[in-house]
Formats: C-alpha cells, sequence, structure tokens
C-alpha cells in the first residue's frame, strides 16, 4: 500500500448503471438512509409537498376576493385560510427550500466531500421537520388558526383554536433549523476538498454558510417567543398580555427579531444559486467573487439589526423607528451591489438561454422590483401610509416568490438531470417559465397599486373601489396556477421516460458537474483537488476533475 | 406624472399628504429608472452575446474599481436623501401642533369610538373642524387594532395598555374613510368608520347639538338609541335584521336564543343585561365569541337605557 498518491484527471463515468437513487432499493435504505442526497430528496419532496398545499391555500383566498362581500367562504375561515397559507409557505416551504433540500443534495458534493460532517444529524433534522410538519397539519384538522403567521398578541392568546399545536409545530421546526445549519457551517469549514480555499468556493456555497449562520443564531430566538406564548397561554405568565402586566410591543421585537433575519434565511440562498446559474450560462468569471459572498454576509449581519422596521407603527419610540430606518437602507446597499455584480458577469459572456438562465434572468427583474419597493417601505413618511396595506404584500411576495421560488425553480432545472439523471423538455420549461412570469407579474402588480390606494391587507371584505384590480389579481393567480401544472407535468414526464443526462449538460466547472449523473453513492469514488475557481471558464476542463486515488477504487469495478 | 400620482395614490387630503406623495413619487421615479437600467442591460447582453458555440472563450473580468465604487456611492446618495425626506416627513407626522384640538379614540373589536373634551361621543364617525389640527389620542378596549385614514396619509397601532397619538388636520370638508390596518379577527375588515370633515361653524354646531342630547333628560330608549350609537354597537349589530358580527337585535325580544353551548334561553331583561355587562357568558349559536365586556364601561341606568331601545325595536 501507501504508494506515493499522484494527481491525475478522473473523468465522469456517463449513465452509470449505479448510483444512489438505485444502490439499495429497500424502503428501510431510504427512511434511515444517510447519504445527504437522499435526505436532501426526501426535503424536496416534502417542500413541494407544502407549496402545493400553500398555493392551493393561496388560490381559494383570490378566489374569495373575487367579490367585496361574501364569495364562498365566510369571514373566519378567511382568516383561517390566509394564516395557514403563510406559516405553511414561510416554515413549511420557503425556509427548508433551497437550503434543506438543494443545499442538502449538493453542498457535500460542491466541496468535494463525501457527505456533510453530521450525516445522522443530517438524517435527524429531516425527521424533526417531519415532526414540526405533523403538529401544523394536526392544527389544520383541529379548527385552524386564525392569528396571520405572525401570531401577534394579544389576539393570539385571546381567541380560541389551536395556537398551542401550531406554535408548538414551528418551535419543533426551529431546531431542525438550526441543526441543519449547524452541520453546513462545520462541514463548510472542515470538509473541503484539498486546495479548494474559501477564495475558490462556489458563490452557492458562501450563500449557505451566510443563511447557515443567521440559522444558528436566530432562530433560538423565535423558539424563546413562541415558548413563551405557549406558556402565556397555558400558565399565563403575562409577559406579553396587558391583562396580566405584560406587553404585546414586547412579542413583536421578539418575533421581528427572528423574522426579520429568516427574510434573508429565505433570501440569500436563492442569490447563491442566481451566481452559479448567471456564470454558467454566461460561460464566464464572475464580476466581483468577494463582493458577492462578502455582501451575503454583511447582508447576514445588518438583517439583525433591522427589526424594528416592521413596527414603524407599532407604538415603539420615535427613536428607534428612526434608527431602524436608517439601518435599513444599509440592507439595501449590498442588495444592490449583488444585482449589479450579476448583470456586469453577462458582460461579454456567451449566454446561453437554457431555462434556468430565464429564470435568472426572471429573478433579476422581479427582485429588483422587490428591492426597489423595499427601500420604498423604509421610508418612514411613506411607509406610516403603506404600512400594513398590500403594497407590503406585494413587495414581500416580489421578494419571496419573484426572488426565492423564482430562484428555486431555476436552481432546481439547473441540478435536476444532476440529481435525477433526466433531461426535462426544454421547449415546455421556457414556457412554463413565460407562464408564471407573466401570471407572477397580473397577481402581484395590481397589488402595488391597491395598497398604494389605501387597500389594508388581512381584509375579509373591502370596499368597492378596489375590486377591479383584485379581480386582476385572481386571474393572475389562475395563470400562476396552469404554469405550476405545466412544470408539475413535464417533470414528472422527464422522471418516467427523461432523456438520460450526460455528466455535465451546461459546461459548469464545479465538482458536481465532474461527477456522474445521477451521481455515486458516495459522491467521489477518489480524493477530488481543486485547482481553479469555479468560474475559472478560461482554464482546461480537464484541470477540473483532478483528484488522487484514495486507495479503494470503486469505479474500476462498477464500469462495464 | 400628477395623473399618475393621482392613480396611484388616494385623494390628497390633509397638510402632510402632499410632501408624503412627492417623497413617494421621487422614489418611484429612481427606482424607475434604475429598473429600466437593469432591465434594458439584461435584455442587450442576453441579444448581443448570444452563445454562438459551446466553446465560446470569454474574457476574465473580474473587477473594475471605478464601476464598482460608482454603483456604491450613487445609491448611497440616493438613499440618504430618501432617509433624510423620510424622517423630515415622519417628524412633521409625529409632532402634533400644541393648538390642536384633542379628541379621544376607543377602538374595540369591531368599532371606532370618539369622545370630544366636552364629553360629548360618537361611534364610527369622527366629526372634525375644517382648517384645525386634531389630535388623536388612542388607546384599545381589547387586542391591537391600527387608525388609517388613507386620504391623510396617517396610521397608527392602539393598544390596549398604553395610549398613542397622532395627528392631521384637513383643510376642505369631505368625508373620508378609516381602516382597522392591524388585524383584530372575524370582522377585521368591517372595522370602518368615517372622519366627517365639517366647516368650522358646523362643527361647532354639531358638538352643541350633542352636547345638548347628551344632558337632556331623554326618555330611556332615546338615551338607549344615543348610546347604541355613541358606543358603535351598529358596527356589529344590525337593527334591521341582517346578520353581522353579531346578531341583529331587532324583534328578539321574547324570542329564544339558542347557544355554542347547546343551551337556550329566554331574551329577557337580565339576559340582555348579563349579554352587555359579560358579553361571552352565552354566545349565540352560529356566531363567534367576539364582543367585549362592557362591565364599567356602562352605568346602570344606561345599561337600562339600551334595554329599553332593544325592546322597542320588536
Amino acid at each position: 500500500m501507501s504508494t506515493k498518491a499522484t494527481l491525475k484527471e478522473f473523468p465522469a463515468q456517463e449513465h452509470p448503471e449505479s448510483h444512489y437513487l438505485n444502490h439499495d432499493k429497500s424502503l428501510k435504505s431510504w427512511l434511515l438512509t444517510v447519504d445527504h442526497k437522499r435526505i436532501g430528496l426526501m426535503y424536496l419532496a416534502s417542500v413541494i409537498f407544502f407549496f402545493f398545499v400553500g398555493g392551493m391555500l393561496a388560490l381559494a383566498l383570490r378566489l374569495e376576493l373575487w367579490e367585496p362581500a361574501r364569495n364562498f367562504m365566510d369571514a373566519d375561515t378567511y382568516n383561517r385560510i390566509f394564516t395557514l397559507h403563510g406559516a405553511v409557505m414561510i416554515f413549511l416551504f420557503i425556509i427548508p427550500s433551497i437550503p434543506a433540500a438543494l443545499g442538502n443534495i449538493f453542498l457535500p458534493v460542491m466541496l468535494g466531500a463525501k457527505d456533510v460532517a453530521f450525516p445522522r444529524l443530517n438524517l435527524a433534522s429531516f425527521y424533526i421537520y417531519v415532526g414540526g410538519a405533523l403538529f401544523t397539519l394536526y392544527s389544520m384538522a383541529h379548527g385552524g388558526i386564525d392569528t396571520g403567521w405572525t401570531f401577534y398578541t394579544p389576539y393570539s392568546t385571546t381567541t380560541g383554536s389551536a395556537v398551542i399545536s401550531m406554535t408548538f409545530g414551528v418551535f419543533v421546526m426551529g431546531f431542525s433549523s438550526i441543526l441543519t445549519g449547524l452541520n453546513f457551517i462545520v462541514t463548510i469549514h472542515k470538509m473541503r476538498a484539498p486546495g479548494l480555499t474559501w477564495g475558490k468556493l462556489p458563490l452557492f456555497i458562501w450563500s449557505l454558510y451566510a443563511t447557515a449562520i443567521i440559522q444558528v443564531l436566530a432562530t433560538p430566538v423565535l423558539a424563546i417567543t413562541l415558548l413563551l406564548l405557549i406558556m402565556e397561554r397555558t400558565l399565563g405568565i403575562g409577559i406579553f398580555d396587558p391583562a396580566l402586566g405584560g406587553d404585546p410591543v414586547l412579542y413583536q421585537h421578539f418575533f421581528w427579531f427572528y423574522s426579520h433575519p429568516a427574510v434573508y434565511i429565505m433570501i440569500v440562498p436563492a442569490f447563491g444559486i442566481i451566481s452559479e446559474l448567471i456564470a454558467t450560462f454566461s460561460r464566464k468569471t464572475i464580476f466581483g467573487y468577494w463582493a458577492i459572498a462578502f455582501s451575503s454576509l454583511a447582508i447576514a449581519f445588518i438583517g439583525f439589526l433591522v427589526w424594528g422596521h416592521h413596527m414603524f407603527t407599532s407604538g415603539q419610540s420615535e427613536l428607534s423607528t428612526v434608527v431602524f430606518s436608517f439601518l435599513t437602507f444599509f440592507v439595501g446597499l449590498p442588495t444592490g451591489i449583488k444585482i449589479l455584480n450579476w448583470v456586469a458577469t453577462m458582460y461579454k459572456g456567451s449566454i446561453w438561454m437554457q431555462s434556468p438562465m430565464l429564470y435568472a434572468i426572471m429573478f433579476l427583474f422581479l427582485f429588483t422590483i422587490g428591492g426597489l419597493t423595499g427601500i420604498m417601505l423604509g421610508a418612514l413618511s411613506v411607509d406610516i401610509h403603506l404600512h400594513d396595506t398590500y403594497y407590503v404584500v406585494a413587495h414581500f411576495h416580489y421578494v419571496m416568490m419573484g426572488g426565492t421560488v423564482f430562484a428555486f425553480l431555476g436552481g432546481l432545472h439547473f441540478w435536476w438531470p444532476k440529481f435525477t439523471g433526466k433531461m426535462y423538455n426544454e421547449f415546455q420549461a421556457k414556457v412554463a417559465a413565460v407562464i408564471l412570469f407573466i401570471g407572477f407579474n397580473m397577481t402581484f402588480l395590481p397589488q402595488f397599486v391597491m395598497g398604494s390606494q389605501g387597500m389594508p391587507r388581512r381584509y375579509y371584505g373591502y370596499i368597492e373601489q378596489f375590486q377591479t384590480l383584485h379581480q386582476y389579481s385572481t386571474v393572475g393567480s389562475w395563470i400562476l396556477g396552469v404554469g405550476f401544472l405545466l412544470i408539475f407535468w413535464y417533470l414528472l414526464q422527464s422522471l418516467r421516460k427523461g432523456e438520460a443526462a450526460p455528466s455535465n449538460p451546461w459546461g459548469g466547472r464545479s465538482l458536481e458537474w465532474m461527477i456522474s449523473s445521477p451521481m455515486p453513492p458516495h459522491n467521489f469514488d477518489y480524493i477530488p483537488v481543486v485547482k481553479h475557481g469555479p468560474y475559472d471558464y478560461h482554464q482546461p476542463i480537464a484541470e477540473f476533475r483532478l483528484g488522487i486515488d484514495d486507495g479503494h477504487s470503486h469505479s474500476e469495478t462498477k464500469a462495464h | 406624472m400628477e395623473r399618475l400620482r393621482d392613480y396611484l395614490l388616494p385623494e390628497q387630503s390633509s397638510t402632510v399628504a402632499s410632501d408624503v406623495d412627492n417623497l413617494f413619487m421621487f422614489i418611484n421615479i429612481a427606482s424607475g429608472i434604475l429598473l429600466l437600467g437593469i432591465t434594458a442591460a439584461l435584455i442587450y447582453f442576453s441579444w448581443k452575446y448570444k452563445r454562438k458555440s459551446k466553446e465560446d472563450v470569454t474574457p476574465v473580468i473580474r473587477h473594475n474599481l471605478a464601476l464598482e465604487l460608482t454603483w456604491t456611492i450613487i445609491p448611497l446618495i440616493l438613499i440618504m436623501i430618501v432617509f433624510a425626506w423620510g424622517f423630515r416627513g415622519y417628524m412633521t407626522l409625529r409632532n402634533a401642533p400644541s393648538d390642536a384640538m384633542e379628541v379621544y379614540v376607543t377602538g374595540l373589536s369591531f368599532g371606532w369610538q370618539f369622545t370630544y373634551t366636552n364629553g360629548v361621543m360618537s361611534g364610527s364617525d369622527l366629526y372634525v373642524p375644517a382648517g384645525r389640527p386634531v389630535k388623536l389620542i388612542m388607546q384599545s378596549r381589547d387586542v391591537l387594532h391600527s387608525f388609517f385614514v388613507p386620504d391623510f396619509r396617517i396610521k397608527q397601532d392602539l393598544m390596549p395598555n398604553r395610549y398613542t397619538t397622532q395627528w392631521f388636520q384637513a383643510d376642505e370638508p369631505g368625508n373620508h374613510v378609516i381602516f382597522c390596518t392591524e388585524y383584530c379577527g372575524s370582522g377585521h375588515s368591517a372595522m370602518m368608520g368615517r372622519v366627517i370633515v365639517l366647516p368650522e361653524a358646523e362643527f361647532t354646531a354639531w358638538l352643541e347639538t350633542e352636547k345638548a342630547k347628551s344632558e337632556q333628560e331623554l326618555p330611556l330608549a332615546r338615551l338607549g338609541e344615543n348610546i347604541f350609537s355613541q358606543q358603535g354597537c351598529m358596527a356589529c349589530h344590525s337593527v334591521e335584521g341582517a346578520a353581522g358580527i353579531g346578531p341583529a337585535l331587532n324583534g328578539i325580544f321574547g324570542d329564544t336564543h339558542n347557544f355554542t353551548d347547546g343551551s337556550s334561553a329566554v331574551v329577557d331583561e337580565s339576559y340582555l343585561r348579563e349579554s352587555i355587562l359579560v358579553s361571552n357568558a352565552k354566545v349565540v349559536a352560529g356566531y363567534a365569541p367576539a364582543m367585549p365586556n362592557y362591565t364599567g364601561v356602562l352605568s346602570d341606568r344606561q345599561v337600562d337605557a339600551l334595554i329599553e331601545y332593544i325592546k322597542e325595536l320588536n
């Protein structure tokens, strides 16, 4: 043994017969797997399921709003449905969507590792998430809750219904988020392949790193807040309820101290995907690598200092309000820098408008609107008028859906060939992307207008002057629904009879493209050695698949 | 540009509205230019640098200090302008002139109630004189509410444990809708009211008539009718038979009510008294327990008057 290791090229095997999906087919091998890719897939299936649930709830809300007064549900049902739509989309879909699903599948691969640092903990995170989700489903079945996803006191301590089981579900899911974050931080620090320095990390990894820091630092505060809320309801401890000497504004401070950074848990991973997409489909070195990497960290840091901008009209002191407004603008700066860096990357590139790139372009447009309307809401005197109107609803949908969901779809299409081993119908994918883009703008652009005209959010009924705009918005939601159905259809077709995917369909340079599609059970049958940055398209591709033999090479035995 | 503003924003009916609107339009225009620039670059680059072959060689451009400084400093200047402008407007919104007329506002699920310093009360409708600053001293009787008048560009939450304030001055007579913008339950979207701006002389006359009304030795049923309107009861209870957040009150006296717990009772004086003072002791089937308690809010004579009024509705 112990012959001197030599650096050599390890070309990926095309269309392998044995891979992580089929090397063991028993149910047990899935349910008890410690393979990050299988855990990621189980997360992916779960978040897609909950996106479907949340989406159906949204369609029901939009349909009810077709008429100014009652259409087909009563006020209490409407209130429960908008609460569930928010809670499901935020806690069950968007927070785990990119990090826990796509991040889990690709983070170790992009680092050149065989798994995350704590594979069993990773599986535990998944089951904790499932446990929390079950509590949420239980609350739905038992009358639901009607407090809004923010659970503001004193309404949430006085209203009937399943506030306790719902908040307990969210409390439990928080642990899943913390453990995933912890796992990612350790993995990024300790398990990078030889040669993979911090300056050569794919930007998706940097964004997951920034996200993980927020998850670990902010989520405990949410846990404390929800626990206090539960204790308030069951034991009457009097922290938030004025009747017992508490203060409802304190609740809002606690809640937003988590939930504002949580906004960055939702959007920062999307930035990472966009960096990968823009660079890959422009076949070009990313412009301002460090600016993009550090702006994610800057956003994560400043994100902790701006929670009070959700509370300009809450009754917090004028001084706090002014300070929070001032700081809020400094989140806009790194965000703007990112957008311009991405645009600059396309300059003199070789732009290949495949569906993932189409999503990235749409992201840039929609997220820019989301960001600029955030500047509007940060402006103090204007926010007094716009706060808690549909303008805010439109703003955060442009950020969360136009931003995160479009980036998630871009990432899903980008990596789909890699983790399923199948191609999808590119034409249908482009059609679906365009349908979503039209439907999205039709749904949410009118909401900016009705918001600035004064339409408050969380309204079951409304005055007639807003009906036309509401109806545009509702029709838009149907178009969105059609787009998502189409995506579901062709992805299903792809799984059933899609063309087998090559190992590197887009000509990427990061490590996931240097191994087979689908990936081998242990990712690498060698120790990858990284020589160039992930966007160094000017270097020969052979130098991106270097490695040293790890002593028990499976690749020869499996090859046929 | 003015037409766009008039489409996007409600009418400007307070003294602060035009400054808020100008900032709103400034941000929109600056954002529009930025968005247009970015979109144009995206489209142009996508077309101009379209891939010719899979082996295209692209230049290595990692930095450009001048460019990066430009796109950091210009946005920095813009956001500082926006901050300073918004800050100035906010200070105006927060600092009521010292000669403002004061009105106490109570928010309760799901209505508004206004008390003038001379003791006059009004439910749902806030009457104010044109051309004079009005300061609202606000408190909630139950959960959080928020007092929003789009035409005035003002909004402030109401809390159960402390007073919050805001002010406005409307220079022209007219009616303006009040919305509740802090989610408060079943009747949140029905928690509306109006600000009725009257010419100074008409307002003074209104205030005096109301004052006289409350001081007269009215027959009980008439007093009850006044209290019903002053307390904003009609926000939830119709007197014409339509079901609202709560049951309609006409014709119920002598009926049998069925409750959510399965029991039932005949609507008599004792039942009505209990339902007003400890409102959720018995909740009529089909309704949510949403009504606030009136113990300590209404005197015995006022409760008697309400009962007489409800009896008279039969």
